[in-house]
């Protein structure tokens, strides 16, 4: 199983962000860009510690907080955190507006890990749609600094149109480093020599599959994830070996405020990463 | 939590404080460094607040109630504690409706940010009912077992004396019994009472409320007033008419999320957030920027929320529970059914506030029952929980 | 230095003043607010009226002259942000009540000079002629809902205020529902919050000064009140007050008006544009 948020080092009171300094600002895409980020108290810095896949609640004073996964290496600590951001909402809306050197609140790390335990000696497919990329980078830089504990990883991606495509510069990197990227989109234009259509299409075509040997780990919006986990489990892919990041309500991250409630399950810290076997069910009733 | 060897002994024996001794009772509360929060009358109903003076209680008074109906009555006798339960709980006070917790001050071009520190408050909590104690040991599960336990609340939780009062009546809209969780007081708290017309028999349920009551030098009941207490809180159990089957709508609710009786629920129900906010054991809440223009300070502010409210479930495509309907469901099950799943325990203690206090007098009790049928029910094969 | 600070408009259509006294009475805050924003146009409270452009206009009041109308288009032109406040700018006010009884009759009741009057025969919202960025409710308008807007929009953030009901304000406060402890009237379980439950606090029902939530339910409530024998008519007054042609009101009323044998038919429509002002 993943493990859970506690065995992460929290040097932070719960409720109380930390005051992060913003050392750098790359735009990425149309409205999305990365934000780095310094946790301006130096010891809490340094034992700062996440899993990819959790997230930190981000807070613009005067505005509100909202929960932002990691996008960075989870080598690094407090003094150099990554997050991308679409600007969407009322905060991240304010945190667009935010320039190197100003100053945010961070709470975190919360939340459930990708099985990165479970993936070692085996394939991995990442499977992920639009900034769903984002969550799973962290993982990515994860199987390739230890390339050879993984089998075959394969990145399916998939975005609206071949300009929305997230991190592109990175995407030829990491096919040197090990990595088979294949990329789809939903709008082809005349540049566009590659595929169109929805990512689980990417999995259903996918060649030479050891579904017994395979994990896939997928990060998108709701129904792509579910239709993902439906072409894996097609594929003959265990439902145990499955693994999405859900989107809810993330308040205080603690399980104490009852946003992000899913059936039995608070996504902020029962999740985002769930195994698929623990969220079939829920993820057929609408409006749940 | 066990009791100690000393504890059993001193809960062995009840003993008698005669009624003419109470303000004394309640001196000794004082005295103890207590601010003592108990039954008085506000506004037509009794409900929660500071007491120092026997004066203060609804001396006399009783309540009836009904789905979306409460009314005060005169009593023929001068009872202090001779109601069921008001609008409020006791959760108002170890979990507040609206707090501080964060402060952000803005240094030159940045920020500084602290929490704001926990206000130490003693409180003696007088007059908790079985169903209340029961809430409050919901609410710990939910706010002192978890990976990050909530400061604000263990703080208040820590300090607070708890007087229980077994219930001798039961208002009609009372189903503690189908809950397990009265009326009968158990455990959970220091000292409790029963309320006989000459005085009580007070039970004690802790070391720090042998320690104070010592002070009175009370003595030990006589068998007669025992027995007399006893048929006292027998009424109560006879009193209790409604009924919900707890374990059926626990493992069926889960399965009836498409009865078409959702939506006959919803045609009422008027989202107003009421029985979230009226409940015991109801624990959602916003955190929320309070700012002071350019004065350079922003507090974050916790309050009480609730399901029913249309942005609760908020993600950046709009609400997840965009429908009443979705919206009752989610509270209703969450309240019943996969409570037990996140905490052990019923979300439910039958204190039938959320029935008396809907406006129009929605009656989960009811309700549930329609929902478990099988009438009804969309297709045969329901998405279960 | 002045110039770089925002320009800061409150301009006035068919409306009482109130709101704008709400901004007066901020004693405390008004003159950090001064030092923030340049008050350029602010009728109420100086003589010294600077023409547009402005960064933030403030609009009271509701559309009821043809003049108030082109007046409305020119100012819309000016201002970069254009928030409404109260009631009457965002619903068209208590005196939208006209947009369901007959103009000229009221015309005749209560002037001796009708044909002096020259009015559109209804009243709108703001936002029934023109975009508007945010729409603050109440009537008046709530002092620290008005803050949290300027102090937003002063520090770069989209403005937010909350869109749950009156009950939820009013049981955090404390107060006992006066509906199920005194059988009165209230429309505190489909009117959005941010009064602080006020009226609820002193034994009265809520008049829904702040308009409907978000997927009210009046119907459900009124039904309950009918059983409760409450008259059709005192309830379909009740939803016909203040926000009487805020829609889900202005249907709910006007089915109740029916009950009662009082027909009370719309002369403007609910939603679109122009037909929402006709003459």
């Amino acid at each position: 199983m993943n493990s859970p948020s506690s065995s992460t080092n929290r040097a932070c009171h719960p409720w109380v962000a930390q005051v992060a300094v913003v050392t750098e600002v790359r735009q990425e895409i149309e409205s999305v860009a990365t934000y780095r980020l310094r946790l301006r108290d130096a010891e809490i810095a340094r034992q700062y510690r996440f899993q990819p896949g959790q997230f930190n609640m981000l807070y613009v004073p005067g505005c509100g907080e909202s929960a932002i996964s990691h996008s960075g290496p989870s080598e690094n600590d407090g003094h150099d955190l990554w997050h991308t951001v679409r600007f969407v909402g009322r905060v991240t809306d304010s945190i667009a507006k935010l320039n190197v050197g100003d100053h945010l609140g961070v709470r975190g790390p919360f939340g459930t890990a990708w099985p990165l335990e479970a993936c070692k000696q085996r394939d991995v497919v990442v499977m992920s749609g639009g900034l769903g990329l984002a969550p799973l980078r962290p993982m990515l830089y994860a199987l390739m600094a230890k390339r050879s504990e993984f089998g075959r990883v394969v990145l399916l991606h998939g975005a609206r149109t071949p300009e929305t495509i997230l991190y592109p510069e990175e995407l030829s990197q990491w096919q040197a480093q090990g990595i088979e990227v294949e990329l789809t989109v939903d709008r082809a234009d005349g540049e566009w020599a590659g595929n169109v259509g929805v990512v689980p299409l990417l999995l259903d075509r996918l060649p030479d599959l050891r579904p017994a040997q395979t994990e896939v780990v997928t990060c998108g919006p709701e129904i792509m994830m579910h239709f993902s986990a439906i072409s894996a489990l097609k594929r003959g892919i265990p439902e145990t070996s499955i693994w999405l990041s859900m989107e809810r309500n993330m308040q205080c991250a603690a399980g104490l405020c009852g946003h992000c409630q899913w059936g039995p399950l608070f996504v902020c810290k029962d999740g985002p990463v769930f195994r698929y076997d623990r969220i079939r069910t829920l993820l057929k009733v609408r409006d749940l | 939590m066990t009791a100690t060897p000393e504890q059993l002994t001193i809960a062995a024996k009840s003993l008698w404080l005669d009624k003419k001794e109470f303000q004394s009772f309640l001196n000794v509360l004082r005295e103890g460094g207590y601010q003592i929060i108990g039954p008085r009358i506000e506004q037509g109903a009794i409900v929660y607040g500071p007491v120092d003076r026997v004066e203060d209680f609804p001396l006399g008074w009783t309540d009836e109630q009904a789905p979306g109906l409460y009314r005060l009555k005169k009593r023929d006798d001068d009872a202090l504690f001779g109601y069921a339960v008001g609008p409020h709980s006791w959760k108002r006070f170890l979990f507040p409706p609206q707090l501080d917790m964060m402060r952000s001050k803005k240094v030159g071009a940045g920020w500084d940010m602290e929490p704001v520190p926990v206000e130490t408050v003693k409180y003696a909590f007088l007059g908790v009912r079985a169903c209340e104690l029961s809430a409050i040991e919901v609410q710990d599960r939910v706010f002192l077992n978890s990976t990050f336990p909530d400061e604000y609340y263990q703080q208040r939780r820590r300090d607070s004396l708890i007087i229980a009062v077994n219930c001798t009546m039961a208002a009609a809209t009372c189903f503690c019994t189908s809950m397990d969780s009265g009326p009968r007081c158990r455990t959970g708290y220091d000292l409790a009472l029963t309320e006989l017309i000459d005085g009580y028999v007070v039970e004690v349920g802790s070391v720090q409320g042998a320690t104070l009551i010592e002070r009175l030098a009370l003595p030990t009941v006589a068998a007669v007033q025992e027995e007399r207490a006893e048929v006292a809180r027998r009424q109560a159990v006879e009193q209790i008419q409604r009924v919900l089957d707890r374990e059926h709508v626990q493992s069926t609710l889960k399965q009836r999320l498409n009865h078409v009786h959702w939506d006959d629920v919803a045609a009422r129900c008027l989202s107003c957030a009421n029985c979230t906010m009226v409940c015991p054991t109801c624990f959602c809440s916003s955190v929320e920027d309070v700012t002071m223009l350019v004065d350079q300070e922003v507090v974050r502010q916790r309050r009480w929320d609730s399901c029913f409210n249309f942005d609760f479930s908020h993600v950046s495509g709009g609400p997840v529970r965009d429908q009443t309907r979705s919206r009752y469901r989610q509270w209703l099950t969450h309240k019943l059914t996969t409570w037990v799943d996140q905490f052990g325990t019923s979300g439910c203690v039958g204190c039938g506030r959320c029935i008396t206090w809907c406006p129009v007098g929605i009656d989960l009790t009811k309700e549930s029952v329609i929902l478990c049928s099988e009438a009804g029910l969309d297709k045969p094969q329901d998405s279960p929980l | 230095m002045t110039e770089c600070r925002p320009k800061l408009a409150v301009m006035k259509f068919a409306s009482c003043d109130g709101c704008q006294l709400t901004l007066l009475d901020m004693e405390d805050e008004l003159l950090t607010i001064a030092r923030a924003v340049q008050i350029s146009h602010f009728a109420e409270a100086s003589s010294s009226l600077a023409p547009g452009p402005y960064d933030l206009t403030l609009v009271e009041g509701s559309i009821t002259t043809r003049e108030d109308r082109q007046r409305l288009t020119q100012l819309r032109e000016d201002s970069k942000y254009l928030v409404t406040i109260g009631a009457c700018a965002t619903s068209g006010g208590v005196q939208a009540l006209r947009n369901f009884g007959s103009h000229d009759e009221f015309m005749r009741g209560v002037y001796a000079r009708p044909d002096y009057i020259e009015t559109l025969a209804t009243s709108t919202p703001i936002a029934a002629h023109v975009k508007v960025d945010f729409e603050l409710r109440g009537c008046p308008v709530d002092k620290h809902q008005l803050l949290e807007v300027i102090a937003s929009l002063l520090a770069g953030h989209r403005p937010k205020t909350s869109t749950e009901s009156v009950c939820q304000a009013c049981k955090r406060r404390g107060n006992v529902c006066v509906v199920v402890a005194q059988d009165m009237p209230c429309l505190g379980p489909v009117t959005q919050a941010g009064c602080g439950a006020i009226c609820p606090a002193y034994d009265r029902g809520c008049y829904g000064c702040f308009g409907p939530t978000r997927q009210p339910n009046p119907k459900s409530l009124s039904d309950h009140l009918l059983r409760q024998r409450l008259g059709e008519v005192e309830c379909a007054m009740l939803l016909h007050g203040i926000n009487a042609y805020a829609p889900e009101f202005a249907t709910e009323g006007q089915r109740l008006w029916e009950l009662a044998g009082v027909p009370k038919p719309l002369h403007a429509s609910l939603h679109s544009d122009e037909e929402g002002a006709q003459e």
